[in-house]
């Protein structure tokens, strides 16, 4: 459905471990489109939880697309992202991986489990904040995204 | 590195425009055409005259096809274990949301609207080959 359509805010869900980059995510989404409302995960674990509205999670929104990092404590990225597309209520939400592991084996695997993209996360602060501009600028106006059942 | 799109599309008018904005975008890109399901599922399994077709690394592929519906190849994509990793898009003049939420269960990588005013699809197609060409890890090929 197009952005003029929808309901705002935008639900983004990012499940990333490292603070550096989960700060960085959410000052560049700021600073992209202030409609976006980012909610972290810090493990997958604690992912799983918020999708599927469990442990202290009862209020969680149905994220409008996942940013999900791979080497994850308690559970990893692969697993989550396993979960996620193993669920026929969870599939069809939009899941780019967001990683720095530039691997093929990587790359392959997650397109493989069904990953809806497969993006590096640059070294640099700029390239970092344009990946993130890209992302909402592609995923976020011009993809079509299932309406939350 | 020349990199592989197969367009399944059966309007020729759409097919031109997809061959002037990926020409404009970048020239290293080879676009291949199947013009209905059959001929795709040809192209994609290395069937008959298709023999010495390249593996694609991104697929767009259009919903209402002759001979075998869009529906339908997707779903031959993505339940074989050859094929399925490879990204494919949907981009259909439909904005049903029936169609959108089907096409992800299907395990579509992303769904587009074709926008039906010319500067918006050029712009739409700018953006997709920014963001998948330039900008997204495709699984390579050998």
């Amino acid at each position: 459905m197009p952005r003029s359509e929808r309901d705002f805010p935008i639900q983004v869900l990012l499940v990333e471990d490292s603070p550096g980059d989960v700060r960085l995510t959410q000052e560049a989404f700021r600073d992209a489109d202030p409609a976006v409302h980012l909610h972290v995960a810090n493990d997958g674990v604690e992912a799983m939880a918020f999708l599927r509205r469990r442990g202290g999670h009862g209020d969680a929104p149905r994220p409008d697309l996942i940013l999900l990092d791979l080497n994850l404590p308690r559970m990893d990225g692969r697993e989550v992202l396993a979960h996620i597309k193993e669920d026929d209520d969870l599939k069809t939400i939009p899941t780019i991986i967001l990683t720095t592991s530039e691997a093929e084996v990587d790359i392959v695997k997650s397109y493989q489990l069904q990953a809806n993209c497969y993006l590096n996360k640059p070294v640099q602060l700029d390239a970092f904040e344009s990946l993130v501009r890209s992302i909402n600028d592609f995923w976020l106006t011009k993809a079509q995204l299932p309406l939350p059942q | 590195m020349t990199r592989h799109v197969l367009l399944i599309e059966d309007n020729p008018g759409d097919v031109r425009l997809m061959q002037e904005a990926f020409r404009g975008a970048d020239p290293a890109i080879e676009l291949h055409v199947a013009r209905d399901g059959l001929e795709a599922v040809a192209f994609l399994k290395r069937e008959g005259s298709y023999a010495a077709a390249p593996r694609p690394d991104l697929i767009f592929l259009d919903l209402g096809l002759p001979k075998i519906d869009g529906r339908e190849v997707l779903a031959g994509i993505k339940e074989d274990d050859s094929l399925k990793a490879i990204p494919t898009i949907i981009l259909t003049a439909s904005d049903a949301q029936e169609d959108i939420a089907k096409g992800y269960q299907l395990q579509a990588n992303c769904y587009l609207s074709k926008p039906v005013q010319l500067e918006a699809f050029d712009s739409l197609m700018r953006g997709v080959v920014d963001f998948w060409l330039v900008k997204a890890k495709l699984p390579q090929h050998r």
